[in-house]
C-alpha cells in the first residue's frame, strides 16, 4: 500500500459571488422562475453608458421646453460623445451654463432654444463657448 | 514600457471643471480648516504666491491679485480622481494608484507602435471626458518614467505635454537635466548629502564610482534606484495599497479648551469618526492612542505635545469601545488648568475585520456590531452623523473652516451643476 493521504488546502483568498436564490433549494421540481433570479432593471444600466463620463445636472428655466426639457429636470450628460449638429448640448457660453440644442451650418454654429419666446444664438467670434458635454436622458417627476 | 500620469495642478483643475470661469485665472487652494496653501493654477504661481503659505498670511495678497480661493474639497477631487484612474485602465489593465493625482502604467505585451501619439490619446480623452489636464513620461522603468514625467510638464509647449524616454541618448540627456533632489525618493536630507558628495543630477547618480557611497547610504532602495534610472527594471506595478495601517484624525480648535467636557466631547468625536473609517474599509483597531498639544503662543511649556496609548485585548471598530478608551486615555493625558490648541485620536494595529482573533475571555459585546450596522446605514441614508454617542454634543458639529468651498457636484445629488434654460 503506498496511497497517502493528501490534504487539500480550502482557497480562501478567491470569493466567487453565487446568485442567491430567493426560493430556497428543494428537491423536487425546481421553480422554472429560478433561472431569471438574476436579472434586475437597473436605471444606471440604462441611463449611463460611459460611467466616468457621465455628470448630472438640472434644468433651470423653460427655453427648452419643446425639446421635452422642463424646469427642474434632471439631465443626464455624456461628455465623452462629439458634439454634432442637433445634439442637445450643456453649453459654458460666456460665464455661465446653458442647455441647448447645437445646429451648425456651414460655418455659423447657433444654439437653439426649443420655445418660440427665446431666440436662436449666433455664435460669434468674441463669444467664449464651450461645448462641455451632449445630453442623452431628461428626467423628469411627473 | 512605463508611464506615470500625472494630473497638473490636480485640485485646481478639478475646481475648474464645474467653474471653467477659472480657466487660465490664478487658483490656489487651501488645506483643511482653510489653514494653508496646497495646490496652486500655473497662473498663482507665476504671480508668486508660495506654496504652503498660511492663508492669513496672504490673505490680503490673494484679494489684490485676484487670485480665487477654494477651500478643499475633497469629496469632488476623490471622485474626479477615481475617473482619471478608470478611464486610465481603458488604456492598460496593468495600472498602479499612486495617488490621488498620480498613476503608474505598464505597456508589456501591448503592441504600441508610437508612445507619443498613444500618450496623446490617453491626454486627451482624460481631458475631454473629464476636462483634466495630464502629463505623460513614457520610459522603460518606473523611476525614469517619473523623470520623463517632470520633462513633459516643464516644457508642455514643446512636448504637448507627453515625453517618451526611449533611446540612450535621450535617458543620458534626461538624466543629467533632472537634480537630484528631483530624483524619486531623494528627500531633502539625502539632497543635502548627495550635494555633498558632488552628486548634483541624477546622471552622477548612477556613475559607478558612486554605487559603493550609494549602497552605504541608501542601502538596496539605493541600489534599486540606481538600476532603474540605469534603465533596468526591478520596481514593479504594486498592486492596490493595504489598508490603511493607521487612522488619524487630529484637528487644531477654533480656540482653545481648557476644560475636561469640552475636550472629552472632541476626543469621543474623533473616536467615532475613526471607528466610523475602520468600519467603512472593513477593518478593525487594535490601539488607539490619545494626542493632546498645548498652546504654544498662549503658554511656555518644556512639552507642548502628549501621547498616550491603550492596546485593547480585542480588535474593535465599535464607536462605543473606541471613544470609552479614547475618554480613559484623556483621563490619564488631560491637565485641569492647561490650554490646549488641537487634540487628536490615531487608531493603529489595524487588521481586517475577517481576520479578527476570537479571544477567550474578554470579548466586546456583540450588539455592538448590530448597532453600529444601524448607525452607519443610517448616516448613509442622511448624509449626516445624526446618531451620536452620550459623550458628544448634538449640537458640535465639525467646525472645520471651509469658507471657500465649492459644490460637491457629483457625490451629492443636491449639489449637481445647474444649468440655465
Amino acid at each position: 500500500m503506498k496511497k497517502k493521504i493528501q490534504f487539500f488546502l480550502p482557497d480562501l483568498e478567491n470569493q466567487i459571488e453565487l446568485p442567491y436564490i430567493s426560493s430556497g433549494i428543494k428537491a423536487g421540481f425546481p421553480s422554472p422562475a429560478a433561472d431569471f433570479d438574476e436579472s434586475k432593471i437597473s436605471l444606471d444600466n440604462v441611463l449611463v453608458k460611459n460611467k466616468e463620463a457621465t455628470f448630472y445636472a438640472k434644468a433651470s428655466g423653460n427655453s427648452m421646453i419643446g425639446a421635452g426639457i422642463d424646469n427642474g429636470d434632471i439631465l443626464v450628460i455624456d461628455r465623452s460623445l462629439e458634439p454634432q449638429n442637433n445634439k442637445i448640448a450643456i453649453c459654458y457660453l460666456d460665464g455661465e451654463f446653458t442647455v441647448k440644442r447645437i445646429k451648425i451650418e456651414g460655418d455659423n454654429v447657433f444654439l437653439m432654444p426649443e420655445n418660440k419666446n427665446y431666440k436662436p444664438i449666433q455664435i460669434a467670434e468674441e463669444n467664449d463657448l464651450i461645448i462641455w458635454g451632449i445630453v442623452t436622458y431628461v428626467i423628469k417627476k411627473v | 514600457m512605463y508611464a506615470l500620469v500625472d494630473c497638473n495642478n490636480f485640485y485646481a483643475s478639478c475646481e475648474r471643471v464645474f467653474q471653467p470661469q477659472y480657466v487660465g485665472k490664478p487658483v490656489v487652494i487651501l488645506s483643511n480648516n482653510d489653514g494653508c496653501i496646497i495646490s496652486r493654477s500655473y497662473e498663482a504661481k507665476d504671480l508668486g504666491i508660495q506654496m504652503g503659505a498660511p492663508e492669513f498670511k496672504v490673505r490680503n495678497e490673494l484679494r489684490e491679485k485676484n487670485v480665487k480661493v477654494f477651500s478643499s474639497n475633497y469629496a469632488l477631487y476623490g471622485d474626479l480622481s477615481n475617473r482619471v484612474m478608470k478611464i486610465l485602465e481603458g488604456f492598460t489593465p496593468n495600472i498602479e494608484v499612486y495617488s490621488i493625482d498620480e498613476s503608474f502604467m505598464n505597456f508589456d505585451g501591448m503592441n504600441i507602435e508610437d508612445y507619443h501619439k498613444y500618450g496623446i490619446q490617453i491626454k486627451t480623452r482624460v481631458n475631454k471626458w473629464l476636462s483634466i489636464p495630464v502629463c505623460i513620461g513614457f520610459a522603460p522603468t518606473k523611476a525614469l518614467s517619473k523623470v520623463a514625467n517632470k520633462i513633459a510638464k516643464k516644457y508642455q509647449e514643446r512636448t504637448q505635454g507627453i515625453y517618451v524616454i526611449d533611446t540612450e541618448e535621450k535617458r543620458i540627456k534626461a538624466l543629467r537635466w533632472t537634480k537630484i533632489e528631483d530624483v524619486w525618493g531623494i528627500g531633502f536630507r539625502l539632497t543635502k548629502k548627495m550635494q555633498a558628495r558632488n552628486i548634483l543630477t541624477a546622471y552622477d547618480f548612477t556613475l559607478p564610482h558612486n554605487e559603493s557611497y550609494i549602497k552605504k547610504e541608501m542601502g538596496v532602495v539605493g541600489l534599486r534606484l540606481k538600476y532603474e534610472l540605469e534603465g533596468k527594471s526591478v520596481l514593479l506595478l504594486e498592486d492596490a495599497p493595504a489598508q490603511k495601517k493607521q487612522i488619524a484624525i487630529t484637528r487644531s480648535f477654533e480656540g482653545t479648551i481648557s476644560t475636561f467636557d469640552e475636550m472629552k466631547e472632541r476626543v469621543s468625536t474623533f473616536a467615532t469618526v475613526c471607528a466610523e473609517k475602520l468600519r467603512k474599509q472593513n477593518s478593525c483597531c487594535h490601539s488607539v492612542i490619545l494626542y493632546l498639544r498645548i498652546d504654544k503662543h498662549k503658554v511656555e511649556r518644556s512639552r507642548y505635545n502628549f501621547y498616550k496609548l491603550e492596546t485593547i485585548p480585542f480588535a474593535s471598530n465599535s464607536s462605543i469601545t473606541i471613544s470609552n478608551l479614547a475618554v480613559k486615555l484623556l483621563k490619564d493625558l488631560f491637565q485641569e488648568g492647561e490650554i490646549y490648541k488641537k487634540a487628536g485620536i490615531i487608531v493603529s494595529d489595524i487588521i481586517p475585520e475577517n481576520q479578527k482573533q476570537l479571544h477567550l475571555f474578554e470579548e466586546e459585546n456583540p450588539k455592538h456590531q448590530a448597532l453600529m450596522k444601524v448607525i452607519d446605514d443610517f448616516h448613509r441614508k442622511t448624509g449626516e452623523r445624526k446618531i451620536r454617542l452620550g459623550n458628544q454634543d448634538l449640537q458640535q458639529t465639525w467646525k472645520m473652516r471651509q469658507k471657500h468651498l465649492s459644490k460637491k457636484y457629483t457625490t451629492d445629488f443636491k449639489d449637481i451643476l445647474e444649468v440655465k434654460c
